[in-house]
Protein backbone atom coordinates (compact mmCIF):
# COMPACT_ATOMS: atom_id res chain seq x y z
CA UNK A 1 0.00 0.00 0.00
CA UNK A 2 2.93 2.77 0.74
CA UNK A 3 4.04 2.37 -2.78
CA UNK A 4 0.54 2.72 -3.98
CA UNK A 5 0.41 6.09 -2.38
CA UNK A 6 3.59 7.40 -3.47
CA UNK A 7 2.80 6.36 -6.96
CA UNK A 8 5.58 4.59 -7.63
CA UNK A 9 3.63 1.78 -9.76
CA UNK A 10 1.54 1.80 -11.73
CA UNK A 11 -1.48 -1.47 -11.31
CA UNK A 12 -2.65 -2.35 -14.30
CA UNK A 13 -5.89 -3.14 -14.27
CA UNK A 14 -8.48 -4.57 -16.75
CA UNK A 15 -10.05 -1.95 -18.96
CA UNK A 16 -13.72 -2.58 -19.79
CA UNK A 17 -13.47 -4.29 -23.78
CA UNK A 18 -14.63 -1.22 -26.13
CA UNK A 19 -16.19 -1.71 -30.12
CA UNK A 20 -12.31 -3.29 -31.53
CA UNK A 21 -12.44 -6.31 -29.59
CA UNK A 22 -15.79 -7.83 -31.31
CA UNK A 23 -16.86 -9.51 -34.16
CA UNK A 24 -18.46 -6.95 -36.29
CA UNK A 25 -22.00 -8.22 -36.58
CA UNK A 26 -24.67 -6.79 -39.01
CA UNK A 27 -26.77 -5.39 -35.80
CA UNK A 28 -23.56 -3.63 -34.28
CA UNK A 29 -22.71 -2.22 -37.91
CA UNK A 30 -26.48 -0.77 -38.37
CA UNK A 31 -26.06 0.77 -34.82
CA UNK A 32 -22.66 2.79 -36.30
CA UNK A 33 -24.36 3.40 -39.84
CA UNK A 34 -27.60 4.63 -37.97
CA UNK A 35 -25.20 7.25 -35.56
CA UNK A 36 -22.50 7.94 -38.77
CA UNK A 37 -25.87 9.31 -41.04
CA UNK A 38 -27.50 11.07 -38.47
CA UNK A 39 -24.32 13.20 -38.10
CA UNK A 40 -23.81 13.69 -41.96
CA UNK A 41 -27.50 14.53 -42.43
CA UNK A 42 -26.61 17.28 -39.70
CA UNK A 43 -24.10 18.76 -41.48
CA UNK A 44 -26.12 17.91 -44.96
CA UNK A 45 -28.77 20.16 -43.56
CA UNK A 46 -26.69 23.05 -44.80
CA UNK A 47 -27.24 22.26 -47.97
CA UNK A 48 -30.92 22.36 -47.54
CA UNK A 49 -30.47 25.76 -46.27
CA UNK A 50 -28.12 26.81 -49.11
CA UNK A 51 -31.04 24.98 -51.58
CA UNK A 52 -33.78 27.48 -49.73
CA UNK A 53 -31.65 30.41 -49.62
CA UNK A 54 -30.45 30.53 -53.19
CA UNK A 55 -34.13 30.03 -54.36
CA UNK A 56 -35.20 33.29 -51.69
CA UNK A 57 -32.63 35.05 -53.72
CA UNK A 58 -32.93 35.18 -57.19
CA UNK A 59 -32.28 33.69 -60.14
CA UNK A 60 -28.37 34.49 -60.58
CA UNK A 61 -27.99 32.97 -56.69
CA UNK A 62 -30.21 29.49 -57.85
CA UNK A 63 -28.23 29.23 -60.91
CA UNK A 64 -25.12 28.65 -59.24
CA UNK A 65 -26.79 26.03 -56.53
CA UNK A 66 -27.94 24.03 -59.64
CA UNK A 67 -24.82 24.41 -61.09
CA UNK A 68 -23.07 22.48 -58.18
CA UNK A 69 -25.61 19.74 -57.70
CA UNK A 70 -25.01 19.37 -61.70
CA UNK A 71 -21.39 18.86 -61.17
CA UNK A 72 -19.78 15.16 -60.00
CA UNK A 73 -19.12 16.31 -56.59
CA UNK A 74 -22.47 17.84 -56.28
CA UNK A 75 -24.54 14.45 -57.05
CA UNK A 76 -22.27 12.55 -55.22
CA UNK A 77 -23.02 14.07 -52.24
CA UNK A 78 -26.69 14.55 -53.54
CA UNK A 79 -26.70 11.06 -53.73
CA UNK A 80 -25.21 10.04 -49.76
CA UNK A 81 -27.51 12.48 -48.60
CA UNK A 82 -30.58 10.95 -50.15
CA UNK A 83 -29.11 7.48 -49.01
CA UNK A 84 -28.13 8.62 -45.53
CA UNK A 85 -31.76 10.20 -45.01
CA UNK A 86 -33.58 7.10 -46.20
CA UNK A 87 -31.13 4.55 -44.07
CA UNK A 88 -31.23 7.21 -41.21
CA UNK A 89 -35.60 7.14 -41.43
CA UNK A 90 -35.35 3.26 -41.68
CA UNK A 91 -32.79 3.13 -39.20
CA UNK A 92 -35.06 5.19 -36.73
CA UNK A 93 -38.77 3.16 -37.68
CA UNK A 94 -36.35 0.51 -36.41
CA UNK A 95 -35.80 1.73 -33.22
CA UNK A 96 -39.38 2.69 -32.77
CA UNK A 97 -40.33 -1.07 -33.49
CA UNK A 98 -37.89 -1.63 -30.49
CA UNK A 99 -39.50 0.75 -28.53
CA UNK A 100 -42.65 -1.06 -28.70
CA UNK A 101 -40.69 -4.17 -27.14
CA UNK A 102 -40.75 -6.01 -30.22
CA UNK A 103 -38.30 -6.90 -33.00
CA UNK A 104 -35.36 -8.43 -30.20
CA UNK A 105 -35.24 -12.36 -30.87
CA UNK A 106 -31.82 -12.83 -33.27
CA UNK A 107 -33.24 -13.93 -36.09
CA UNK A 108 -35.65 -10.91 -35.91
CA UNK A 109 -33.05 -8.57 -35.13
CA UNK A 110 -30.54 -9.84 -38.07
CA UNK A 111 -33.99 -9.20 -40.31
CA UNK A 112 -34.57 -5.69 -39.15
CA UNK A 113 -31.38 -5.11 -39.53
CA UNK A 114 -31.36 -6.52 -43.84
CA UNK A 115 -34.37 -4.86 -44.42
CA UNK A 116 -32.98 -1.75 -43.16
CA UNK A 117 -29.78 -1.65 -45.38
CA UNK A 118 -31.79 -3.32 -48.33
CA UNK A 119 -34.97 -1.03 -48.00
CA UNK A 120 -32.67 1.81 -47.80
CA UNK A 121 -30.87 0.93 -50.78
CA UNK A 122 -34.05 0.14 -52.77
CA UNK A 123 -35.64 3.20 -52.25
CA UNK A 124 -32.26 5.37 -52.67
CA UNK A 125 -32.28 3.93 -56.46
CA UNK A 126 -36.19 4.28 -57.03
CA UNK A 127 -35.90 8.28 -55.62
CA UNK A 128 -32.83 8.60 -58.40
CA UNK A 129 -34.81 6.81 -61.06
CA UNK A 130 -37.91 9.13 -60.35
CA UNK A 131 -35.55 12.12 -60.33
CA UNK A 132 -33.89 11.27 -64.10
CA UNK A 133 -37.33 11.25 -65.38
CA UNK A 134 -38.66 14.28 -63.39
CA UNK A 135 -35.19 15.81 -64.97
CA UNK A 136 -36.48 14.92 -68.26
CA UNK A 137 -35.71 11.68 -68.45
CA UNK A 138 -33.41 10.30 -71.46
CA UNK A 139 -33.58 13.02 -74.21
CA UNK B 1 -32.24 15.33 13.73
CA UNK B 2 -30.04 13.62 10.94
CA UNK B 3 -31.96 10.66 9.59
CA UNK B 4 -29.64 7.26 9.80
CA UNK B 5 -28.19 6.78 6.22
CA UNK B 6 -30.11 3.34 5.43
CA UNK B 7 -33.03 5.46 5.54
CA UNK B 8 -32.28 7.78 2.16
CA UNK B 9 -34.21 6.49 -0.55
CA UNK B 10 -33.44 6.74 -4.02
CA UNK B 11 -35.86 9.45 -4.53
CA UNK B 12 -32.76 12.25 -3.76
CA UNK B 13 -31.14 11.23 -6.62
CA UNK B 14 -34.48 10.52 -9.01
CA UNK B 15 -35.20 14.36 -7.97
CA UNK B 16 -31.74 15.20 -9.47
CA UNK B 17 -33.22 14.00 -12.94
CA UNK B 18 -29.64 12.34 -13.42
CA UNK B 19 -26.72 13.35 -15.16
CA UNK B 20 -28.28 15.88 -17.34
CA UNK B 21 -30.26 17.44 -14.60
CA UNK B 22 -33.82 16.56 -17.53
CA UNK B 23 -34.50 13.07 -16.77
CA UNK B 24 -35.70 10.98 -20.29
CA UNK B 25 -36.90 14.80 -21.82
CA UNK B 26 -34.40 14.55 -24.37
CA UNK B 27 -34.99 10.23 -25.00
CA UNK B 28 -38.80 10.74 -24.86
CA UNK B 29 -37.87 14.25 -27.45
CA UNK B 30 -36.03 12.49 -30.04
CA UNK B 31 -38.63 9.89 -30.24
CA UNK B 32 -41.61 12.43 -30.64
CA UNK B 33 -39.45 14.31 -33.58
CA UNK B 34 -38.70 11.22 -34.92
CA UNK B 35 -42.31 10.06 -35.37
CA UNK B 36 -43.45 13.45 -36.75
CA UNK B 37 -39.77 12.84 -39.04
CA UNK B 38 -41.05 10.04 -41.21
CA UNK B 39 -44.29 11.44 -42.97
CA UNK B 40 -42.48 15.07 -43.01
CA UNK B 41 -39.20 12.86 -44.84
CA UNK B 42 -41.31 11.17 -47.36
CA UNK B 43 -42.93 14.90 -48.22
CA UNK B 44 -39.45 16.60 -48.35
CA UNK B 45 -38.31 13.84 -50.84
CA UNK B 46 -41.54 14.13 -52.93
CA UNK B 47 -41.10 18.29 -52.98
CA UNK B 48 -37.50 17.95 -53.83
CA UNK B 49 -38.43 15.34 -56.96
CA UNK B 50 -41.03 17.39 -58.31
CA UNK B 51 -38.99 20.70 -58.21
CA UNK B 52 -35.74 19.03 -60.34
CA UNK B 53 -35.26 20.54 -63.35
CA UNK B 54 -37.82 23.46 -62.58
CA UNK B 55 -36.96 27.27 -63.50
CA UNK B 56 -35.99 29.20 -61.03
CA UNK B 57 -39.52 31.03 -61.47
CA UNK B 58 -41.44 28.00 -61.10
CA UNK B 59 -39.74 26.82 -57.95
CA UNK B 60 -39.94 30.36 -56.17
CA UNK B 61 -43.51 29.66 -56.94
CA UNK B 62 -44.58 26.18 -55.55
CA UNK B 63 -41.81 26.20 -52.27
CA UNK B 64 -44.10 29.66 -51.57
CA UNK B 65 -47.03 28.17 -52.10
CA UNK B 66 -49.12 27.51 -48.08
CA UNK B 67 -49.28 24.03 -48.16
CA UNK B 68 -45.70 23.48 -49.30
CA UNK B 69 -44.10 25.86 -47.31
CA UNK B 70 -45.95 24.87 -44.20
CA UNK B 71 -44.44 21.38 -45.04
CA UNK B 72 -40.96 22.64 -45.24
CA UNK B 73 -41.28 24.69 -42.29
CA UNK B 74 -42.56 21.68 -40.35
CA UNK B 75 -39.69 19.57 -41.43
CA UNK B 76 -37.06 22.51 -40.35
CA UNK B 77 -38.39 22.77 -37.03
CA UNK B 78 -39.05 18.84 -36.10
CA UNK B 79 -35.53 17.95 -37.84
CA UNK B 80 -33.94 20.90 -36.32
CA UNK B 81 -34.81 19.82 -32.92
CA UNK B 82 -34.17 16.55 -33.80
CA UNK B 83 -30.70 17.05 -34.32
CA UNK B 84 -29.62 18.92 -31.88
CA UNK B 85 -30.68 16.19 -29.24
CA UNK B 86 -28.55 13.68 -31.50
CA UNK B 87 -25.60 15.91 -31.92
CA UNK B 88 -25.74 17.05 -27.87
CA UNK B 89 -25.86 13.04 -27.52
CA UNK B 90 -23.44 12.42 -29.76
CA UNK B 91 -21.00 14.78 -27.66
CA UNK B 92 -21.83 14.13 -24.79
CA UNK B 93 -20.45 10.40 -25.58
CA UNK B 94 -17.66 11.21 -27.00
CA UNK B 95 -15.99 14.46 -25.79
CA UNK B 96 -15.58 14.06 -21.99
CA UNK B 97 -13.23 17.26 -20.93
CA UNK B 98 -15.28 20.25 -20.10
CA UNK B 99 -12.50 22.41 -21.98
CA UNK B 100 -13.83 20.47 -25.12
CA UNK B 101 -17.67 19.28 -24.37
CA UNK B 102 -19.10 22.89 -23.10
CA UNK B 103 -18.21 25.12 -26.68
CA UNK B 104 -18.76 21.72 -28.58
CA UNK B 105 -22.44 21.68 -26.79
CA UNK B 106 -22.68 25.40 -27.34
CA UNK B 107 -21.52 25.18 -31.18
CA UNK B 108 -23.96 22.43 -31.94
CA UNK B 109 -26.91 24.99 -30.12
CA UNK B 110 -25.59 27.74 -32.54
CA UNK B 111 -24.93 25.89 -36.03
CA UNK B 112 -28.83 24.13 -35.61
CA UNK B 113 -30.27 28.22 -34.76
CA UNK B 114 -28.10 29.20 -37.93
CA UNK B 115 -29.42 26.72 -40.25
CA UNK B 116 -33.09 26.35 -39.27
CA UNK B 117 -33.39 30.04 -39.15
CA UNK B 118 -31.80 30.62 -42.64
CA UNK B 119 -34.31 28.03 -43.98
CA UNK B 120 -36.99 29.80 -42.13
CA UNK B 121 -36.09 32.91 -43.39
CA UNK B 122 -36.25 31.69 -46.62
CA UNK B 123 -38.91 29.95 -46.73
CA UNK B 124 -40.69 33.02 -45.09
CA UNK B 125 -39.31 35.31 -47.59
CA UNK B 126 -40.42 33.08 -50.76
CA UNK B 127 -43.75 33.12 -49.20
CA UNK B 128 -44.41 36.57 -48.57
CA UNK B 129 -42.22 37.71 -50.66
CA UNK B 130 -40.42 41.03 -51.40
Amino acid sequence: MADLDAGTTRVVRPLSPHLQIYRPMLTMLMSIAHRITGAALYFGMALLAWWLLAAASGPNAYAVFTWFLGTVIGKLILFGYTWALIHHMLGGIRHLIWDTLHGFEPAERERLALATIAGSIALTLLIWVAGYFAMGGPR
Amino acid sequence: MKAPAHMRTPMRRVQGLGAAHSGTRDFWHQRLTSVAAIPLTIALVLIVVALLGRSHAAVVQILGSPLIAIVMLLFIVTTAYHMWIGMQEIILDYVHADKWKLPSLLANTFFVFVVAFCCCYAIFKLSFGV
